[in-house]
């Protein structure tokens, strides 16, 4: 099964959208829960990145008997290191981003904690590209 | 402990899922930071936030809590009510602050997710 959705940035109100459509996605066909809520966390804290700092972007997620898969290209400014935005607690955040409850630097962590593969590619002033595998077989 | 003594405790008005306060919560976490509660693994505590948003309600679906309390009196909009209702949540509202809110319901035996 594959998804595609569009996310603009700075749209907070429609933000979780494509999360919360996986999210029932998922439960239908049965998935563990424990593995639906590191899917939809991740998913979720990759689409919040977007509305938060790019211009746009496109979200597909490929759902497999094996594991679920998640690819997020997004247009805007890039991260400049992107090993800096990998640490906990280093934000590049607006302020508007910390009213809605994020921008906390916690974001990119909080994905590879629950990914079972994840890599950041960016190029500044161009965009960022994640993806993210979980395995929907063995929980680890 | 069961929803209906959390709106007794700290005179909760219910804005949604009325019919499911006989549902038990073993824990909460209070937070107004999203990002935090994001990172929790357990499920099924209740939330207890002054964040009052579309990303609150967002953030719980995502991390399967089924129960919000918003302190300090906060207005909760009908966008944010559907939302719930559509993930069969039970949304709470407080008159009083997060500190007394958290006081109270600790006091009767509320314990924290951690």
């Amino acid at each position: 099964m594959e998804f595609k959705f569009h996310v603009e940035g700075g749209d907070f109100t429609s933000a979780g959208t494509a999360s919360s459509q996986i999210k029932k996605v998922l439960k239908q066909i049965n998935i563990d829960p424990i593995i639906i809520k590191r899917v939809v966390v991740a998913l979720y804290e990759a689409e919040v990145n977007i509305v938060a700092h790019a211009h746009h972007g496109d979200i597909k997620v490929k759902i497999t008997p094996q594991q679920v898969y998640i690819r997020l290209d997004d247009e805007g400014p890039g991260i400049e290191n992107v090993e800096k935005a990998m640490q906990k607690g280093f934000s590049t955040a607006s302020s508007k981003v910390r009213e809605m409850g994020f921008g906390a630097g916690m974001g990119l962590p909080n994905i590879k904690e629950n990914a079972d593969i994840f890599t950041v590619r960016s190029e500044v002033g161009k965009g960022t590209t994640l993806e993210i595998t979980i395995s929907t077989v063995n929980n680890g | 402990m069961k929803l209906r003594d959390i709106v007794q405790i700290v005179e909760a008005e219910v804005l949604c899922g009325q019919d499911q306060l006989d549902i038990e919560v073993g824990a909460a976490v209070a937070s107004d930071l999203m990002s935090d509660v994001l990172t929790l693994k357990c499920r099924d505590f209740l939330l207890i936030t002054g964040l009052c948003n579309v990303q609150s309600i967002r953030t719980a679906e995502m991390s399967d809590i089924h129960a919000i309390l918003y302190v300090r009196d906060k207005l909760v909009d009908l966008e944010m009510i559907a939302l719930g209702e559509d993930n069969n949540m039970i949304i709470m509202r407080t008159p009083c602050s997060m500190f007394k809110t958290v006081g109270r319901l600790y006091t009767a035996g509320l314990k924290p997710v951690y």
